[in-house]
């Protein structure tokens, strides 16, 4: 009964539609567009925080950073041609931290450097990472193949490295990297072990942009070549000669680009935090570190997130207040086009309240058609922002259940007023109207 | 179905509209304004009677109140034993879905929906089944002679026919009275006569006819004449 009562009114709602079809279609426009709106700007939005938390999460929600930063020029050291500059973390940094800060979980000192690698006679510019076994620990690499660095590499100062998948794809075309020996410098060192590739978005470009500039040129595009952290001091050394400007050349000594201390839970990132600073500004007194906490850009980019959803949803939210005005406004006019029917519907038995379900109903029609086709719109432009745009979008099951329901609480709320104008007009007086 | 029990209620004889001291009256502005003072009035189940008198005279504010789309001001009107003046809105469109069936001079057919559907609407707030109603809208085509027009809007059809279909539709709910306005007013002679003769027909068959008319024609068919004037009963 109740379905039938539903079909019928559903059925006689389409027929009064289409009968006026364009103003019907102009009017689910606003609909359409404010449904089609809410969902594209979630998807983007939500594209957007994914990617940030990817990559935030990549560096390792546990994880603390702290870089090697280029302390502000000082021109004290009046040399003429050359200069020699000392800073950044060193290995008693790193022992430090090792012995005075609880709930350490790993730390791991890493030397940076960019270097070119040579296999046979194929060249590929590379990143090396001089650092410890225990590097997987603080990282998302997987080893693919052979073994990773060993105690023993760092013991005996071995000549031995890992590569990441993408050095293998550029230097070894036909040949198995495992056992092979390429050449970095003046000197040899074997490949024991392929891990996958560190991925690295624009993102994390920019932040290790804003750390250390000048000591990486941006990992994104290079492959990484890991070598044991005393094996790089002994070949390497850790003098570095910058050539800068017109002032001439100039000496810089930087034990570790990084340490990277990691914690046992997420709590106590943050203390963590602080201790390292009191520490590590004891004992530095010019500023050439920078801490980088992986969970605080986490929380800022849940901020950010969170206010770019109330400010897309208000914009949202403004466009399907119009949208639903214009329906209002058209049920109005169509309440008093019919209000003919509206009587002759009220002498045939009709109450008050089928008055209300009639027109409602169309109202509600009008807005879930208006909703789905701006679902179908909506989904359709996040993939040509996608396409065009190379911006990632996700579409959310909870954004398409939100927009439908919006589009119906707005069906209900702009419907009710009309249908109850409709509801309580004179039976006589709406016979008599022409 | 179990509508027609009705007719066996209330055999022929039985009183089903009663007025007694019935008043109503209009608020203009600060004047009130009597429309019908003090009626009295009993129509009888299988009656035919037409309500005749001058514009102004009542016969529009008379007909509503029999079709229970208005109330008394005062008085007493019963319907079928039931005190109309007592009920509120909700009961009044449910009386009047299942009581009355309304036939009006300009058809008031609903241009939406074709002819079945439209002789389905009383039946729909009714709360008859799908099937139901469809079976019986389509015996009532038929019945006024569209049988084979059942899909046809009003536009498609011609006056006569559209007040067929109107017939049809106040015949739905088989209504204790069917109350005619002007049913022919907008029709041709020969097409009014042709509704007439239904009408007619649908009298000899036992129902009670309450017709509101000009038409010295239709008065003629009918058993009595109610003539009003200045509210008030003149004559019947």
């Amino acid at each position: 009964m109740f379905l039938f009562r539903l079909r019928r009114t559903a059925k006689l709602g389409i027929k009064s539609l289409w009968m006026h079809r364009l103003r019907s279609t102009l009017t689910t426009l606003g609909i359409i567009f404010g449904v089609s709106s809410v969902i594209a700007m979630l998807a983007i939005g939500e594209g957007a925080s994914r990617e940030a938390q990817a990559q935030i999460a990549r560096l390792g929600s546990r994880n603390i950073i702290i870089k090697t930063v280029k302390p502000p020029e000082q021109k004290d050291v009046s040399g003429e041609g050359e200069t020699m500059l000392e800073y950044g973390l060193t290995y008693l940094d790193a022992e430090r931290f090792r012995n005075s800060i609880p709930n350490v979980e790993v730390i791991v000192p890493s030397r940076l450097l960019s270097e070119q690698v040579w296999y046979r006679n194929r060249k590929v510019a590379i990143e090396v990472i001089g650092t410890v076994p225990w590097y997987p620990e603080i990282s998302p690499i997987q080893l693919q193949s052979g073994r990773f660095l060993s105690s023993l590499d760092m013991h005996h100062k071995r000549g031995v490295c890992v590569i990441d998948e993408k050095v293998v794809r550029e230097l070894f075309v036909f040949d198995e990297p495992l056992g092979q020996d390429v050449k970095m410098a003046r000197d040899y060192y074997r490949v024991v072990g392929i891990v996958s590739t560190q991925e690295s978005g624009p993102a994390e470009e920019n932040l290790g942009n804003e750390v250390a500039a000048g000591q990486s040129q941006g990992g994104a595009n290079v492959g990484n070549i890991y070598l044991p952290l005393t094996t790089v001091k002994k070949r390497f050394g850790e003098m570095s000669l910058q050539i800068s400007g017109s002032s001439g050349r100039s000496l810089e000594r930087v034990e570790l680009q990084e340490v990277i201390v990691k914690v046992r839970s997420m709590d106590e990132v943050l203390p963590t935090r602080e201790t390292l600073e009191t520490l590590l500004s004891r004992f530095h007194k010019k500023n050439d570190y920078q801490v980088i906490v992986p969970l605080e850009l986490l929380e800022q980019a849940r901020q950010t997130q969170r206010i770019f959803s109330i400010v897309l949803g208000s914009i949202a939210a403004i466009s399907l207040l119009v949208g639903g005005i214009g329906i209002m406004n058209i049920m109005l006019a169509t309440v008093s086009e019919r209000t003919r029917e509206i009587g002759i519907r009220r002498a045939l038995g009709a109450k008050k309240q089928d008055i209300i379900f009639q027109f409602l109903s169309e109202t509600l029609l009008l807005t879930l058609a208006g909703g789905i086709l701006g679902i179908i719109l909506g989904s359709f432009i996040p993939f040509l922002v996608t396409y065009f745009g190379r911006m990632p979008t996700v579409i959310t099951g909870r954004s398409l259940v939100l927009a439908f329901g919006i589009s119906a609480t707005v069906g209900i709320i702009f419907g009710l007023y009309p249908a109850y104008r409709a509801a309580n007009m004179d039976p006589i007086e709406s016979l008599r109207h022409e | 179905m179990q509508k027609s029990d009705k007719t066996v209620e209330f055999s022929n004889g039985t009183p089903i509209v009663v007025f007694e001291q019935l008043c109503k009256s209009y608020q203009l502005g600060t004047v009130e304004l009597q429309v019908l003072r003090d009626i009295d009035l009993t129509i009888k189940d299988g009656e035919y009677v037409a309500i005749m008198g001058p514009s102004g005279s009542g016969k529009s504010t008379m007909l509503n109140l029999l079709g229970c789309l208005d109330r008394p001001t005062s008085g007493l009107y019963s319907l079928a034993g039931q005190d109309i003046s007592a009920l509120d809105d909700d009961q009044l469109s449910l009386i009047r879905g299942a009581r009355i069936g309304f036939i009006f001079q300009s058809y008031n057919l609903i241009q939406q929906l074709n002819v079945i559907e439209n002789i389905e609407v009383p039946m729909y707030y009714q709360g008859f089944s799908e099937d139901a109603s469809a079976k019986r809208a389509r015996e009532l085509a038929t019945l006024v002679g569209l049988g084979d027009r059942l899909t046809h809007r009003p536009t498609e059809l011609s006056g006569g026919q559209q007040q067929r279909v109107a017939i049809a539709r106040s015949l739905a709910n088989d209504p204790l009275i069917i109350l005619a306005d002007e049913p022919t007013g907008n029709l041709d002679s020969e097409s009014g006569a042709e509704i007439l003769n239904i009408l007619v027909d649908l009298h000899k068959k036992g129902k009670t006819l309450i017709v509101v008319t000009h038409d010295e024609n239709i008065a003629a068919h009918a058993e009595r004449i109610i003539e009003l004037f200045d509210g008030q009963i003149k004559r019947q």
